[in-house]
């Protein structure tokens, strides 16, 4: 048996969403060394299965006010910092003909006590403006709502920490605690057969949904429920803006533009395990049907995918519904469980990742004696070249300036080059990785198109045949643990046109190729039984 | 109506992929006169390999050689499936007539035999098939004696990866060698399409400059392996212009669809039908079927280009194929058939379409939804009874099949198109004709 290697360092993260991602950047800028380990690849959960919506907080005006402030604050800051992440496209509340009277009369007042601007805009005029809204609304105000892409988000946080000296470790997962005394002296991570120790001053567990069994190996419990949250992307885009139902929030009130498509949602269920997390056609009906009422063309759109991502929410007992728990973030120091140095940042929203972040930097920066403040509401994150391809609409621009011989497309639906996949390759490849199919379609366009990867996937893997990047039988099992992954998004809206889809690209790949009959091919050797049956 | 165009036939066919054509073709060859509806395109994504029967039980994975035997075991354990109605024979005799008359219309297949073949194919897979097509042959005979073996492929041609491919059999195959070379006249083009470079190596230059530059890598090798790009309508000329150039066997690996065997099939099947005198509305549509009892027969209003067309049929037969045939049609709560509203036997909700897994072994359930047939090939109706008397229905729109994780797609339109045409001709001589 080999003894694990040790790792030093002087905080570790667990967890590579939004919230451990903007904790490396703002810990790094700090001067702080950490070392950020994540049990898949980033955003993998909640951060990455969710609107890309950057509250206004006029959605949280009516019932959170300290959350509706802290969204607004947060997010004008965003909108400075991390431009390049967001899409400033503005957004409608609209009531349609049987919504609440009270909550539409009350609404502009709320939103003005949490100072988020409001503005009435006439019911024809807002149609004028945006034709997918219903002719049964009744009443629209402006707020300043944006679109943010969360994965660039991440990515750029995380190869901004590195550039500083951070470091990362994908699809490493922590698998026990060292404690001694008041103090945790290790974290065992096991990635993939090797088991590293990491020594680390102070560990912060950033892990979404899953901190809660993370703190529990760390003999830290605390409760926690989770909301389960389905949503659906359509095939093109549906408004300008953001269109959100003006009600008290619930299932399906709200529609994001982003990039070519619009995201519908969400529902919200409580769930007890964390595994296994599909959406059902069950939430899919009840989002189309109920968003169909603010924007009838979702009644008869067709959709590409649907995800069902899981908010982790800090619980207040008694309390049943998974939406009137506070979305609002959770910060433990853990001392009442006599651990001093180690901390929990959980809950909190996609808009308010940032603050996240630093008051947990906050908390690890005192402990470790540091005193330098925090830079990340001040200092814009820099544009990081490999981070750039999973914008909408980016690859073609790229490609139409800079086509050159050896740089083919390897998508059609989404435009993607092939010098756009060896960018992201070898960004992964210098880090010391192995990158996979599955991760650069995370970081690219790949597979995002109407196509869902029939046939990028197969170019992409070629492409990286040519390059000696893979090699033996790699590709396929490459590929098809690549649909597997977007099967996941696409069964649930498979209906009209996108079933015609998948039964061709099941025709493709099962029924021209035979992809699923892998390793069984030797089955069929020509010296087999002559009698018929081909013998095992 | 007024005013409209007519026309009239013993047979109407309403689709016009695989099993579509092979109806044409067989009505034609039972000497009916027969109008054929659909557009053909679905063709393109077919691979020019003729599957017959491969995997069975599907959930178990089992390749068979023999697509007879395994037909066999199918009638014992499944008997509802399309396949498991048709002796063996008829399964023969269709099969032999279809690939003699893509034969003759330029489009040669190896003899047919009876056991399945193993072809390798551009993902680095190897595919069990029944009827191969004469410039693939030599490729099954090398997979078979694995000697040392070129594969050649061309720069920007982005399907198709000779490296790939021989990486992917290394294992099994450690003389398979892979070279790139600039395919001639397109060192400009990013992107290289199969059809062009097919088009292209019709021209005898470009085959030459080709042949050259693939000459000095051969080595030891005893065979080469090409794109299927080699020729388009006149591919046997290309093929055997290359074997003599090159001084040994060379074969065709099968592309990602659309490819250019998927044109060559399109191309002699719409030869082979309109040879035999089907006439062909294939820019146009069924948009109304209704039935006249009394008069025993169906009328039909086909929408193309120049305007509604009303073509009266003594018998009809549906070969509208499936989802992306658009013979089904599904919204959010269940499949329909398109063009009647006849049943269609499917799982009880949505959420029971789709497995969780693409993979799952079993594959999906709604892949076996379709009609249900009496023995006659007529489809039924919600009573059980047949829809209409000389309503029949053939290949993927059957129920109770998978062809594609049977491996039987162009089994099941070849032999269902024989089955029914058998039904057809003896019902129509029934009324007096035929």
């Amino acid at each position: 048996m080999n003894f694990p290697s040790i790792i030093q360092t002087q905080v570790l993260i667990i967890g590579g969403g939004v919230t451990g991602t903007a904790l490396a950047r703002d810990l790094a800028l700090r001067g702080v060394d950490c070392i950020l380990v994540e049990k898949d690849d980033i955003n993998a959960g909640a951060s990455g299965r969710n609107h890309g919506l950057l509250h206004s907080g006029a959605r949280y005006a009516a019932g959170d006010r300290a959350a509706a402030m802290e969204c607004r604050a947060e997010g004008a800051i965003l909108k400075r910092m991390a431009a390049q992440t967001i899409q400033d496209t503005g957004g409608y509340f609209v009531a349609v003909q049987g919504d609440d009277e009270r909550y539409i009369a009350d609404f502009s007042s709320h939103c003005e006590r949490s100072g988020i601007s409001t503005r009435a805009v006439e019911v024809a005029a807002a149609r004028a403006l945006e034709p997918a809204l219903s002719e049964r609304a009744i009443a629209v105000f402006e707020v300043p709502d944006a679109s943010i892409d969360p994965f660039r988000l991440s990515l750029e946080n995380m190869a901004h920490a590195r550039s500083l000296g951070a470091r990362l470790m994908r699809r490493s997962r922590v698998v026990g605690f060292a404690r001694e005394g008041r103090q945790i002296r290790a974290v065992r991570v096991r990635s993939g057969a090797e088991e590293v120790r990491i020594e680390a001053a102070q560990v912060v567990n950033a892990a979404g949904a899953w901190a809660r069994e993370v703190a529990l190996l760390a003999g830290a419990p605390f409760g926690m429920t989770y909301s389960k949250g389905t949503l659906l992307v359509t095939h093109t885009r549906l408004a300008r803006r953001v269109v959100n139902r003006l009600r008290p929030p619930s299932n399906a009130d709200i529609m994001m533009p982003g990039g070519t498509v619009s995201i519908v949602g969400t529902t919200s269920t409580r769930v007890d395990a964390l595994d296994d997390m599909h959406p059902t056609a069950a939430e899919v009906d009840l989002i189309v049907e109920e968003a169909a009422r603010m924007l009838p063309a979702l009644a008869t759109m067709r959709f590409i995918r649907a995800y069902a991502g899981v908010r982790p929410l800090v619980a207040a007992p008694g309390v049943a519904d998974g939406r009137t728990v506070s979305r609002g973030y959770a910060l433990f120091d853990h001392e009442d469980h006599g651990l001093d140095n180690f901390a929990t940042i959980t809950g909190g929203k996609l808009t308010t990742c940032r603050l996240m972040a630093e008051r947990a930097a906050d908390l690890v920066c005192r402990r470790l004696g540091v005193t330098r403040p925090c830079l990340t509401a001040t200092m814009p994150l820099p544009v990081a070249a490999e981070c750039e391809w999973t914008e909408p609409g980016r690859s073609p621009r790229m490609w139409m300036r800079s086509h050159g011989l050896e740089d083919t497309l390897l998508c059609e639906c989404e435009m993607v080059s092939g010098s756009a996949v060896d960018a992201i390759y070898d960004a992964l490849r210098s880090a010391g990785d192995t990158p996979t199919l599955t991760d650069i379609g995370l970081r690219s366009r790949v597979g995002k198109g109407a196509c869902q990867g029939a046939f990028c996937a197969v170019r992409t893997v070629a492409h990286l045949y040519q390059r000696g990047d893979f090699q033996a039988r790699r590709g396929i099992d490459e590929i098809l643990d690549f649909f597997g992954e977007r099967w996941r998004g696409q069964r649930a809206v498979l209906w009209g046109e996108q079933l015609a889809q998948a039964e061709l690209m099941e025709a493709l790949h099962c029924g021209v190729f035979g992809e699923e009959l892998r390793g069984e091919e030797s089955r069929a050797a020509p010296d087999a039984d002559p009698a018929g049956e081909v013998s095992p | 109506m007024t005013g409209a165009r007519r026309d009239s036939c013993d047979v109407a066919v309403i689709g016009a992929g695989m099993a579509g054509m092979a109806t044409a073709l067989f009505a034609a060859e039972r000497g009916l006169s027969c109008i054929q509806v659909g557009n053909p395109g679905g063709i393109l994504f077919a691979s020019g390999l003729l599957d017959l029967f491969g995997v069975h039980p599907v959930a178990e994975r089992r390749l068979w050689r023999s697509p007879y035997a395994a037909i066999a075991a199918l009638a014992r354990e499944q008997s509802d499936h399309p396949l498991a109605r048709i002796d063996a024979s008829s399964i023969r005799t269709a099969f032999e007539i279809f690939v003699a008359a893509l034969g003759a219309a330029g489009l040669r297949y190896a003899p047919l035999g009876d056991r399945n073949r193993s072809v390798l194919t551009s993902i680095g897979t190897i595919k069990t098939t029944f009827g191969v097509p004469l410039s693939m042959v030599a490729g099954v005979d090398a997979l078979e004696a694995r000697p040392p073996c070129l594969l050649v492929d061309f720069r920007g041609l982005r399907e198709f990866n000779a490296r790939q491919i021989a990486e992917s059999l290394g294992h099994r195959w450690p003389d398979l060698r892979h070279r790139r070379i600039e395919f001639p006249g397109t060192e400009a083009a990013p992107e290289l399409y199969a059809a062009h470079l097919a088009r292209a190596l019709e021209s005898r230059q470009t085959r030459e400059r080709t042949i050259a530059l693939v000459k000095p890598l051969l080595g030891d090798a005893l065979a080469v392996g090409f794109p299927a790009v080699l020729g388009l309508a006149r591919a046997s000329e290309v093929h055997a212009a290359f074997e003599a150039g090159l001084e040994m066997p060379v074969f065709e690996i099968p592309t990602m669809p659309t490819s250019v065997p998927g044109l060559r099939l399109l191309g002699a099947l719409e030869t082979a039908v309109s040879a035999r005198g089907v006439r062909r509305r294939h820019q146009a549509s069924v948009r109304a079927l209704a039935f006249d009892r009394e008069a025993g027969t169906a009328a039909l209003d086909v929408e193309g280009v120049p305007g509604v067309e009303r073509v009266v049929a003594r018998a009809v037969v549906l070969a509208t194929g499936r989802f992306t045939g658009r013979g089904l049609t599904a919204d959010r709560g269940q499949v329909r058939e398109s063009i009647l509203g006849i049943p269609v036997l499917q799982p009880a909700s949505r959420e029971a379409w789709h497995q969780r897994d693409f993979l799952d072994p079993s594959g999906h359930a709604v892949n076996r939804a379709g009609l249900a047939i009496d023995d006659a090939w007529r489809p039924l109706d919600a009573d059980g009874k047949p829809v209409w008397p000389r309503l029949f229905a053939v290949g993927s729109i059957l129920a109770h099949q998978d062809w594609m994780r049977s491996k039987c797609g162009s089994g099941l339109a070849i032999s269902t198109a024989w089955a029914a045409m058998e039904q057809v001709a003896r019902q129509l001589r029934g009324t007096g004709a035929g």
